[in-house]
């Protein structure tokens, strides 16, 4: 049994060497020389909310560009769910050892990471938030959509589309992340002061996971036959909508979405979904990379870099616009 | 020698007949609960909603029965969450990526899964690793290997409408066949379980595994075809989930295999091993579902809902350790 398992230990060990040495020609390891690679390029570190959702490789995609072209060296990594705050927060603190030039940095928890942002800043990296802000003086700009504003246009187009009033609801990815917050407040809050004949009768969350976002939105179709719409804030909970519109086949309701992707996508062209919220991830990733860029050229970068955010449905969904910031 | 045989006889029928009330009590629940939301809600007790809490089952309630078995050794299954998602990813990539017929992808990805459990089952067998351990790495490696495999992107299923008609087809109209996948694969497990020389292993196996050892019984190479079987189990859930979704999405899963194994315990098999039935886990799927499906129709918040169902869970485990108690 000692044999085995020391045979199984060797194997593993010589499969890390090898895997190990497939990436270190993209990615090199560790350095000491003050943020400066082997290759002598700038190393700009970027810590992001995740890498699995298409969201992020789109951000990651943008970085990549930037990179490309301000001729900078570039490391992209997140946890694996959007609640790992503590994971996050190891990724900050290894990347900081790694002594990085700049940091460009999503915080999944704006107050639990300030103490490593606040060494960074002692050690004059300059810091740039994406994505979501960081609180305080220490992020030197951040690149960002503004969600709320985001969100108030879903509503406006939802009013738009319903006759401005009937019963709606929402499918939300979660109740504690900023951008779910922040997309279910400034949906709700819009529909509130604008449009009083509008109800949201429900919120449920599906925590972006495809299949509970179309169980619950179904849930929410059943107990309230009179819906006339639904959002969903991210692409898992618009996608779980558009199925359980199809599979409950009420294709009446109005469906508006957040994000993009290939579902979503075929859903506005189908129309399945009325139409969706874009952000533009791309140019959250590039404008990260120029911020970083500019503050160690030591040119002035502007404090908040908004991002920007389109509505796209079946009529300008072609176009060049659009386009550039849809990923599929 | 005779006494012996009658005493066994006496223990049997005691077992049975604890399983019998185990069941009646579940089959209760779920009676109260239906009968619960129906008079709460109006709603709640319609056709389209009760087929949409079956299809909510479906997936769960496939992976729960595979988990029963290795619940039944007195082993547990971590792996089941993401292991599906390997085979969905896996069917993706037969299917979509290299075109091959629907029905070799299908078979891939339920092959994909029986696999992962051989693997599973080899370090718990032969290497003597811990189930809890085993699995947990297994889990971790097909997460993994389901995001390498697909560039950690979404693999879709749109130019081929067959593989979607697998889960959400009508073979009788109005009813998914998803539904008819689960309620099928739940008869091959019953069947497994009771009538054939694999489910008496899997009792013996959790009653006693040295006994079962010393008595001749090829143990290690019956675990491993156990887990194999719920590997296959885990590979059906795939296919169900990836044509629900018209996509296979390599970051979902995780999670799946707690809510599997909390069906498996709410139908009254015990973890300590060597008692269990299907049929339990088919009725403990459904209290999971209809739980879920009627606080939503309430309009109750997520955050109570995960509340509530965690409260089931306990309750259920307490009244299997009451019985137990009492039969001894």
């Amino acid at each position: 049994m000692k044999k085995i398992s020391g045979i199984f230990l060797g194997a593993m060990l010589l499969f890390s060497i090898i895997l190990s040495a497939c990436s270190s020609d993209e990615t090199s390891s560790g350095n000491s020389d003050g943020g400066k690679k082997q290759d002598g390029k700038p190393y700009i570190a970027i810590i992001s909310k995740g890498f699995q959702h298409q969201f992020w490789q789109a951000v990651k995609q943008g970085a990549d560009k930037a990179a490309k072209e301000f001729d900078v060296t570039i490391t992209f990594e997140g946890p694996e769910s959007e609640s790992q705050v503590d994971k996050q927060i190891e990724m900050l603190r290894a990347v900081l050892d790694k002594k990085p030039a700049a940091l460009g940095f999503a915080a999944l928890d704006s107050q639990a990471s300030v103490p490593l942002l606040q060494e960074a800043k002692d050690k004059k990296i300059p810091v740039i938030a994406f994505d979501s802000g960081v609180e305080g003086d220490i992020p030197l700009a951040t690149a960002a959509t503004d969600s709320r504003a985001a969100a108030a246009l879903a509503a406006d187009k939802m009013a738009e589309l319903i006759g401005q009033k009937g019963e709606i609801a929402v499918v939300a990815h979660d109740q504690v992340s900023k951008t779910g917050i922040e997309r279910r407040d400034g949906f709700v809050d819009r529909i509130k002061e604008k449009y009083p004949d509008i109800k949201i009768v429900d919120i449920q969350y599906g925590g972006g996971d495809h299949l509970k976002s179309t169980d619950a939105a179904k849930a929410i179709m059943q107990a309230h036959p009179n819906l006339k719409g639904i959002f969903g804030t991210n692409e898992g909970s618009a996608i779980g909508v558009v199925n359980a519109v199809s599979e409950l086949n009420k294709k009446d309701i109005v469906v508006i979405g957040f994000d993009s992707g290939k579902q979503q996508i075929d859903a506005i062209k189908s129309g399945l979904m009325a139409g969706a919220i874009t952000q533009n991830p791309i140019g959250i990733g590039y404008e990260t990379v120029k911020a970083a860029v500019d503050a160690l050229n030591g040119k002035k970068v502007e404090k908040n870099i908004d991002t920007g955010f389109f509505y796209y449905d079946k009529s300008n969904i072609d176009d060049e616009e659009i386009k550039a910031v849809l990923y599929e | 020698m005779e006494s012996q045989v009658v005493l066994n006889e006496k223990k049997k029928v005691q077992l049975k007949s604890s399983q019998a009330i185990q069941q009646f009590l579940a089959f209760a629940s779920l009676i109260v609960l239906v009968l619960f939301f129906s008079l709460a809600s109006p709603n709640f007790f319609k056709f389209d909603n009760i087929v949409g809490i079956l299809l909510s089952t479906s997936v769960i309630g496939i992976l729960a029965l595979g988990a029963t078995f290795i619940i039944i050794t007195s082993g547990i299954d971590l792996s089941v969450g993401t292991v599906m998602t390997l085979c969905s990813v896996m069917a993706g990539i037969f299917i979509s990526s290299m075109g091959l017929p629907i029905i070799v992808g299908v078979l891939g990805g339920i092959l994909t899964g029986a696999t992962a459990g051989m693997l599973a089952g080899l370090a718990i067998a032969k290497m003597r690793i811990p189930p809890f351990i085993a699995t947990l790495a297994m889990m971790m490696i097909a997460k993994g290997l389901a995001l390498v495999i697909s560039g950690a992107a979404p693999i879709y299923f749109t130019s081929y409408p067959a593989f979607t008609k697998i889960a959400m087809g009508q073979m009788i109209p109005g009813i998914p066949n998803a539904i008819f996948i689960f309620f099928l694969m739940a008869i091959i497990g019953g069947i497994l379980l009771n009538k054939t020389i694999i489910g008496r292993y899997t009792f013996a196996i959790g009653s006693n595994e040295e006994a079962t050892r010393l008595s001749g019984v090829n143990v290690n190479k019956w675990k491993m075809i156990i887990y194999i079987i719920a590997g296959i189990f885990t590979g059906v859930a795939g296919i169900v989930m990836a044509s629900r979704l018209n996509s296979a999405q390599p970051a979902l899963g995780q999670g799946y295999e707690l809510e599997a194994i909390a069906a498996v315990v709410i139908g009254g098999t015990s973890l300590s091993g060597g008692k269990g039935t299907i049929l339990g886990t088919v009725i403990g799927a459904l209290i999971m579902s209809v739980l879920t499906n009627g606080l939503r129709i309430l309009s109750v918040p997520q955050e109570w809902q995960t509340v509530v169902v965690g409260a089931v869970i306990l309750f259920a485990v307490y009244a299997d350790v009451l019985r137990n108690k009492k039969s001894k």
